[in-house]
């Protein structure tokens, strides 16, 4: 029989505020336990909540950059569950009424064919709530450690529809959520931190199919690659399991990476009731049109909208656009870099994609530590337009520049990497080697094309690279020609 | 000195005919020598309370001291107090020393008053007599045989019996009114948001309403001048200016319309008590007032919906005391599960369990619309009663409680009975609106508390029309006996 999958996603982010959902604790990653939980965070006796304005900005600017509806009236819930890293008993979560709801997002794939094939992905809900805190049980011996630092941190919880058909489309499609989270500077995207991290959910059923088959809940899937290993292995889980006569049970399963299967956390029947109820401590959270207005007024362009115009202003192919466009900070680097030279977007965008990423993946850096600044990098594509170095000498130029040596054209002043383009010089150095070979003169000029090549393996060598590369195929034609 | 109020001690501190140490020393020796028999402090802080009279005094020295600089006053134990154990009358908490202050217990702080003590309350607030404290009953000073009422039962006996001057409550069914008016006390109950829950344990989030308790209309006045107002800590807490509450309280009660809800007058109502409340309005009909019959239609709903809302609420604001953090854990856990079961089992006494079991119950899944949603929508209809009333009147009046104050252990064993004192309290708290007893006679030793309802942020109208009758009577003034 033949299968179709069905996914959807629930992906958690955390929104980059300085200071907690309600409380004013920092957020800051990394401090020792219990350092970053004030009152609130405990959940003594007594304490309230207060909620950050600054979440509600966030949650709304995601809100449109998904087009989705931003409630002008959303609701804070409790859910309730007992557990010792959750100090209040409760979850202040949304759940009927959430702050973001019908949006979507496009996904671009590859058909096998080699054509790019768009494709819609529903965006169900966007709700804030806060973080637990974590249990530690590796550190205690026979106890549990509780770090509440990381309790009341905000979270975006965005719940997909049923959407995905493949590991493949669920990939895609968390990319393009956390390329936009970070675009629009909500999250920083940190999956090793679990500032972004994501639930999925995976059923199979047999194709044509209408109805769902049933599903269950593969939990807190930090990284991209583990999202496409614990689906593809959960389908293959379930469709072996109906076609040996088994049946699925709506289950919550972990996925292991170590040895890349799924198992079960804990089934249906023994899942919480989590007893919702709005939070009478929170107000229903009004958010008035003003507002939304001026949080659509701060919104940058979106990496789709920064595609369509990069293939269309600097002609790039749909590829280039969207490698330049992958981050924000790439995007902005390879614009100023084509601003400053004027000309030559191609050019721009190989040297962004190819030298520059190339080192910066070598050597572990973002774009914002780059040491070849965008405007060096500018400086040097201009050299190579004024024919004042050779596209193969930039090379050079590019890695002294890295190294701290300066901007390129101190690199070519100190380096004497100027490129030789007085044809007299040439044609000087041309004769001489011309005189030194006199066989090999004699074998090009009685139809041994090839050696043409060395003869300007020779003059490159007599330049150290330098000499103008078309001034001197010109040169040695005529001369050879004779 | 015990006899003043709060304004009669206000104006002998500033007259320099005593120190507020000596002040303090007065009700501290009367705490040491009274309430080994009413059982009304749970914590006295004597050494605290004389330094901050100590305090009190250099301020007043240097010219700082404004009307409640001095004044000792006595807090609920459900307020956190930093450095001193909250209990909130459980066993949970008996090892809980607060960390931080209770925003109203600053503010008071702030006023220059000085803490005498963490008087005794129903356990987490959730009771009519006081009998559920961990720390045992408190004893009414009129009658040691009878309940103070509760949940600030400590409270209203320490004010009845002059161990403090002023205490504060909280209302969240009738939690300031009933002990108020079961001890001849005043309290008032302000609008819901008026003062700050921060710090303030909660039991029922929605109607949990903090509020002072003394002797006379003024001195609430005076104290809920300086407990209320906005407060960013609490998202629930109105912005809205604090009146001085003691500038109306002169106005005279001409033409006012006093609405008499009908359903406060029929069954269940003892006809002693029905009698006292009927002789105070009489009393204000001659004061000038008017007196209209109005009827609340949806009262009987109330006991109802609030035995679903506040245990729902509370069976989540009590999650928290889980045995983890603070407060009382059971002995060698077995594992998580053994932990939480038996710390919570033997941390909570039965009418708090009661309580938690009902509101999990009331929140269920598949009970949820029954009982929670269904009642948020008699809530509303509640509240439109009060809106409808409000159209056509000032004040309404009627007695606090049914009965005056019970013997303790009687209704002990019956917790609907024990439900049902709070009847003419309870839907103020689910419509958030202002509420106040003062007392009104008394049934043989026992006293009666009328009880004023004003519509929203009115607390000064209140304060008013219940200070215009103690001008003209004298129940407030009356001692029980034994305490001089």
């Amino acid at each position: 029989m033949e299968w179709e999958t069905v996914i959807g996603l629930e992906i958690h982010a955390q929104l980059a505020t300085r200071s907690k959902i309600f409380s004013g604790a920092s957020t800051a990653f990394g401090a020792a336990p219990n350092t970053q939980a004030c009152a609130v965070d405990l959940g003594l006796p007594g304490v309230l909540p207060v909620l950050n304005r600054e979440v509600v900005r966030m949650a709304a600017k995601f809100g449109l950059a998904i087009n989705a509806t931003v409630a002008e009236r959303s609701v804070f819930a409790r859910k309730n569950y007992f557990y010792p890293d959750l100090p209040k008993g409760y979850q202040i979560s949304q759940y009927e009424l959430p702050v973001v709801a019908n949006g979507h997002i496009d996904i671009e794939l590859e058909d096998g064919a080699g054509n790019m094939v768009g494709k819609r992905i529903g965006v169900t809900r966007a709700h804030l709530e806060e973080d637990a805190g974590k249990s530690l049980h590796e550190d205690f011996h026979g106890m549990t450690g509780i770090d509440l630092n990381r309790a009341g941190t905000p979270l975006l919880e965005i719940v997909s529809e049923p959407d995905m058909r493949s590991a493949k489309e669920a990939v895609a499609y968390m990319k393009r959520i956390h390329e936009l989270v970070r675009y629009i500077e909500i999250c920083d995207g940190n999956m090793q931190e679990g500032s972004f991290r994501c639930d999925a959910n995976v059923s199979v059923r047999p194709k044509g199919q209408e109805k769902f088959g049933t599903r269950a809940e593969i939990k807190n899937i930090n990284s991209f690659r583990f999202v496409e290993k614990a689906i593809d292995y959960e389908v293959e889980r379930q469709i072996a399991l109906i076609e040996s006569g088994g049946k699925v049970v709506q289950e919550t399963r972990l996925y292991d990476p170590d040895r890349d299967e799924t198992r079960s956390m804990r089934a249906k029947e023994e899942a919480n009731d989590y007893r919702y109820f709005p939070d009478p401590d929170l107000l229903p959270l009004v958010i008035e049109p003003s507002f939304i207005e001026a949080v659509r007024a701060t919104l940058p362009e979106l990496p789709e909208a920064k595609r369509r115009r990069f293939v269309s202003e600097y002609e790039l192919s749909p590829y280039d656009a969207g490698f330049l466009t992958a981050s924000r900070e790439l995007a902005d680097y390879y614009e100023a870099v084509v601003k400053a030279v004027g000309a030559e977007p191609k050019l721009c965008a190989n040297w962004v994609m190819g030298d520059l990423s190339a080192n910066l993946n070598r050597d572990g850096k973002e774009i914002g530590d780059s040491p070849v600044s965008s405007a060096m990098l500018a400086g040097m594509i201009k050299r190579i337009t004024d024919n004042t170095i050779s596209g193969k000498i930039a090379k050079e130029v590019f890695e002294a520049m890295w190294n701290g040596e300066g901007d390129a054209d101190a690199v070519i002043d100190k380096k004497g990497l100027k490129q030789i383009t007085d044809s007299g010089a040439i044609e000087k150095i041309i004769d001489d080697i011309l005189a030194a070979n006199p066989d090999n003169v004699a074998a090009y000029r009685s139809g041994k094309d090839k050696l043409f090549g060395f003869f300007v393996g020779q003059a490159m060598k007599a330049t150290q690279g330098k000499a103008n590369p078309q001034q001197l195929n010109e040169l040695l034609k005529k001369k050879l020609s004779g | 000195m015990h006899n003043k109020t709060l304004a009669e001690l206000s104006a002998g501190l500033a007259a320099g005919q005593f120190s507020s140490v000596e002040l303090t020393g007065h009700f501290l020796g009367r705490i040491e020598r009274f309430d080994g028999s009413l059982n009304s402090f749970i914590t006295v802080t004597a050494e605290q309370a004389l330094a901050q009279a100590g305090a009190a005094d250099a301020r007043r020295d240097r010219g700082e001291a404004g009307p409640l600089t001095g004044i000792p006053l006595a807090q609920k134990d459900i307020f956190c107090t930093n450095g001193v154990r909250t209990s909130c009358g459980s066993k949970m908490l008996d090892s809980f020393v607060a960390p931080y202050d209770a925003t109203v217990v600053e503010k008071c702080a702030a006023a220059g008053m000085v803490m005498l003590g963490k008087t005794n309350m129903d356990e987490f607030a959730m009771g009519s007599s006081n009998e559920t404290s961990f720390y045992g009953p408190v004893k009414n000073p009129w009658d040691t045989a009878a309940v103070p009422g509760g949940s600030s039962g400590g409270s209203a006996a320490a004010v009845a019996a002059r161990l403090a001057p002023a205490a504060t409550g909280t209302d969240t069914g009738g939690s300031i009114r009933q002990p108020a008016a079961l001890c001849g006390i005043s309290g008032i109950k302000p609008t819901y948001g008026r003062v700050s829950r921060y710090g303030m344990i909660a039991f029922a989030s929605s109607l949990d309403q903090a509020g002072p308790m003394a002797r006379t209309a003024e001195d609430c006045a005076l104290l809920l001048g300086a407990m209320a107002g906005f407060d960013p800590r609490d998202s629930t807490s109105v912005e809205r200016e604090v009146p001085d509450y003691r500038a109306a309280l002169g106005n005279d009660l001409k033409g006012l319309k006093i609405g008499l809800p009908k359903e406060y007058f029929g069954a269940g109502l003892d006809p002693a008590v029905a009698q006292a409340v009927q002789a105070a309005i009489d009393e204000y009909k001659k004061l000038g007032a008017e007196v209209v019959d109005i009827s609340l239609p949806n009262t009987g709903l109330a006991v109802p919906t609030y035995y679903v809302v506040a245990p729902a609420e509370c069976s989540s604001n009590l999650s928290r005391m889980d045995g983890v953090r603070f407060g009382y854990r059971c002995e060698n856990p077995k594992d998580l599960e053994d932990l939480y079961k038996r710390s919570r089992g033997e941390g909570f006494g039965a009418e708090v369990k009661r309580r938690i079991m009902i509101g999990t119950y009331a929140l269920s899944a598949g009970y949820y619309d029954a009982y929670y949603l269904k009642a948020q929508q008699m809530r509303h209809l509640i509240s439109d009663d009060f809106k409808r009333a409000f159209e056509q009147v000032d004040v309404i009046m009627g007695p606090t409680s049914p009965t005056v104050a019970f013997n303790v252990g009687d209704k002990t064993d019956d917790p609907v009975a024990m439900y049902l004192a709070d009847v003419y309290t309870i839907a103020t708290n689910l419509a958030g609106l202002p509420g106040m007893s003062l007392p009104a006679g008394f049934v043989g030793n026992r006293p009666v508390g009328l009880q004023l309802i004003g519509n929203y942020f009115d607390e000064a109208r209140l304060l008013n029309v219940a200070h215009q009758y103690q001008l003209a009577t004298d129940w407030h003034q009356r001692m029980p006996h034994g305490f001089e």
